[in-house]
């Protein structure tokens, strides 16, 4: 069962790639405020952050922050 | 559409086209008599249909700067229209399947309409091409609300989504044309893989992109299962098609590994395909557009991070429990078994959790079809999951693999949790995507919801009775030692089932067509409706927006 040589380390690194991951997000305070993280998708904005420098009510450009 | 590109990335895309038309081209030309000559030329139809699209929107003006400041949907709208055309065709070849087991005449005698090239088209079909077009769509959805950001870019999910359609189209048509390398849900040959580990790549590349521009600091749960779902099949695909094709002019090729060692990492990946495309992604999907609907929050948010990490973690090593009683070793089979009952563990957790979710929303679920969809996905997700760590153990395994019950305990998941949650969220979707009021029939969900249940039901019952009817006259014996019943014997008892087993899947194409159907007289017949709220707001519902960059 040669295989096992191949699938058992890739399994384990791709865990560990999970793990690290897991212990960034930890660090990162992404668990911080789980009950404003679930309840903030549900606000209604269906428009992203503006990026275009734009300003929204005149429509010219404005001085980038 | 073209005109919503810059005229740089449209430029660029009549590069990538053309590029792509060549390669077309040569295939085509080395393959001479080889079917994969066949592929070249639709692969260079492909790229020449697009590429007169794009130039035919090259003069336009330059798209405003004001576009930067909503969502980029174009992709997610064609995304969806193009996993219900799939779900359509996909549906159809399965019910045809499923006919030619009563009913074997319904070949005519062709050889590219066999029971063998039929099927994968009917797999791939409704796996990759409905359930993947459904996941690229919506996870492009999900990702800009969650990260309150604009995709990056405006090429690169055009790429990933009609690239992936192209790896489809390559996949079907060649299993009608006899190529394939017989790994079930891996069929289709070298070239195809290579393509679509590049569409793959590019794919991981825009969501990391996407979530390194988020103006959001916390990363919504949806996200880390689209990821999961992005990152491992890209792994699962590359090691599992590793092959040597016999010629670089040819489709046929050989696979890097053989006998047992083949069949475990051929079953390494397709439970994997099974955990982490037709279960993550689709568990994004439940995560946010059931709350998103029920205007409930999470019941539990933390558990439904934990029953992440812990699929996560115990998924990979569940694949060898398709191999029970065979060459592979016993230990090996073991392991399997044991994580594939512990998976049980984060799976009820997050199908109650989903469930919970709905307290204080019942009367939502009562009146709302599409609620309903997805709370029935979630209930289907909790039964299959079930009915899965069951059949792994050994010797029930040794009752039912090989039979009908396999087939019943895939369509229960596929049928009664994916395909409920990709209807509940394609209705939640289309009317916000389309700016619209409503869907166009609230009584065509009902029906839908109803005639899919149906059929459901019908089907996954059917396979039931057949697959342990079946499991028992195999291993009945007579006074002195030998089989009772011979092979044809079980399947004359299979025939009932397998007129049944028709019906409930014409029943589910049905639904899938009245969808099809509602979404497309959605777009075309119900008026324009500016949302309620239309202004960038922050993580702080009203308060101006403050780029998490600050």
């Amino acid at each position: 069962m040669t295989i096992l040589y191949l699938l058992i380390p890739l399994s384990l690194a791709m865990g560990l790639v999970g793990f690290a991951t897991f212990l960034w997000s930890l660090r990162n305070g992404q668990y911080e405020d789980l009950a404003g993280a679930a309840e903030r998708i549900l606000y209604d904005a269906d428009e992203p952050e503006p990026q275009s420098g734009l300003d929204a009510a005149t429509g010219t450009e404005e001085t980038k922050r | 559409m073209i005109e919503n590109l810059t005229v740089a990335e449209r430029r660029n895309a009549m590069i990538i086209l053309g590029v792509l038309a060549l390669v077309g081209l040569t295939m085509a030309a080395v393959a001479r008599g080889d079917p994969m000559g066949v592929h070249g030329f639709i692969v260079l139809g492909f790229a020449g249909f697009l590429f007169f699209i794009v130039g035919g929107g090259i003069y336009a003006p330059e798209p405003p700067l004001s576009r930067l400041d909503s969502y980029y949907d174009d992709p997610t709208k064609v995304g969806i229209i193009l996993a219900l055309v799939w779900a359509v065709v996909g549906m159809f070849f399965g019910v045809w399947v499923a006919a030619l087991l009563a009913w074997p005449d319904l070949r005519f005698d062709a050889a590219w309409s066999g029971f063998g090239r039929l099927r994968p088209v009917h797999t791939s079909g409704v796996i990759f091409g409905f359930g993947g077009n459904a996941l690229i769509a919506t996870s492009f959805h999900v990702m800009q609300r969650t990260c309150r950001a604009r995709l990056p870019g405006a090429l690169s999910p055009w790429f990933v989504l009609l690239g992936f359609n192209l790896f489809c189209i390559i996949a079907a048509s060649g299993y009608l044309m006899g190529i394939t390398q017989s790994k079930e849900y891996a069929e289709p040959e070298w070239y195809a893989d290579i393509w679509l580990v590049v569409v793959w790549v590019i794919y991981f590349g825009l969501y990391i992109r996407t979530l390194a521009r988020r103006n959001e600091p916390h990363i919504y749960v949806a996200n880390w299962y689209y990821l999961s779902f992005v990152l491992v099949v890209a792994i699962l695909h590359i090691f599992n098609n590793l092959a040597v094709p016999a010629s670089f002019a040819g489709a046929k090729s050989y696979s890097a590994f053989s006998g047992v060692q083949d069949a475990m990492t051929q079953w390494w990946y397709g439970h994997n395909a099974v955990a982490f495309f037709l279960t993550t992604g689709f568990l994004a999907m439940l995560y946010y557009f059931m709350p998103k609907r029920a205007q409930r929050p999470i019941y539990s948010y933390r558990l439904s991070i934990l029953s992440f990490w812990g699929i996560v973690f115990f998924y990979i090593w569940v694949g060898s429990h398709h191999l029970h009683y065979t060459a592979l070793p016993v230990w090996v089979q073991t392991l399997g078994m044991t994580f594939s009952v512990m998976l049980l563990v984060p799976s009820w957790a997050t199908a109650g959790n989903a469930l919970m979710t709905l307290n204080g929303a019942w009367h939502k679920v009562r009146d709302d079809a599409t609620l309903r969809f997805l709370m029935i996905g979630a209930v289907f997700y909790g039964l299959t999951t079930f009915e899965g760590s069951f059949l792994a153990i050994r010797p029930v395994n040794a009752l039912s693999h090989y039979t009908d019950w396999t087939i019943g305990h895939v369509h229960a998941g596929t049928l009664g949790w994916v395909s409920f949650i990709i209807f509940g969220s394609f209705y939640a979707v289309v009317p916000i995507l389309w700016r619209r009021e409503t869907m166009y029939s609230w009584r065509l969900v009902e029906w839908h919801f109803w005639i899919a249940l149906a059929g459901t039901v019908i089907y996954v019952f059917a396979m039931w009775n057949s697959g342990i009817i079946q499991g028992l006259m195999w291993r009945t014996y007579t006074d002195v030692g030998t089989l009772k019943y011979s092979f044809v014997d079980s399947l004359v008892a299979m025939h009932p089932y397998y007129i049944a087993r028709a019906f409930g899947g014409l029943l589910f194409l049905i639904g899938a067509i009245i969808c099809f159907y509602n979404v497309v007289m959605t777009i075309r017949h119900v008026p324009y409706e500016e949302p309620a709220i239309d202004y960038p707001t922050s993580s702080e519902a009203g308060e101006p927006a403050v780029p998490a960059a600050e």
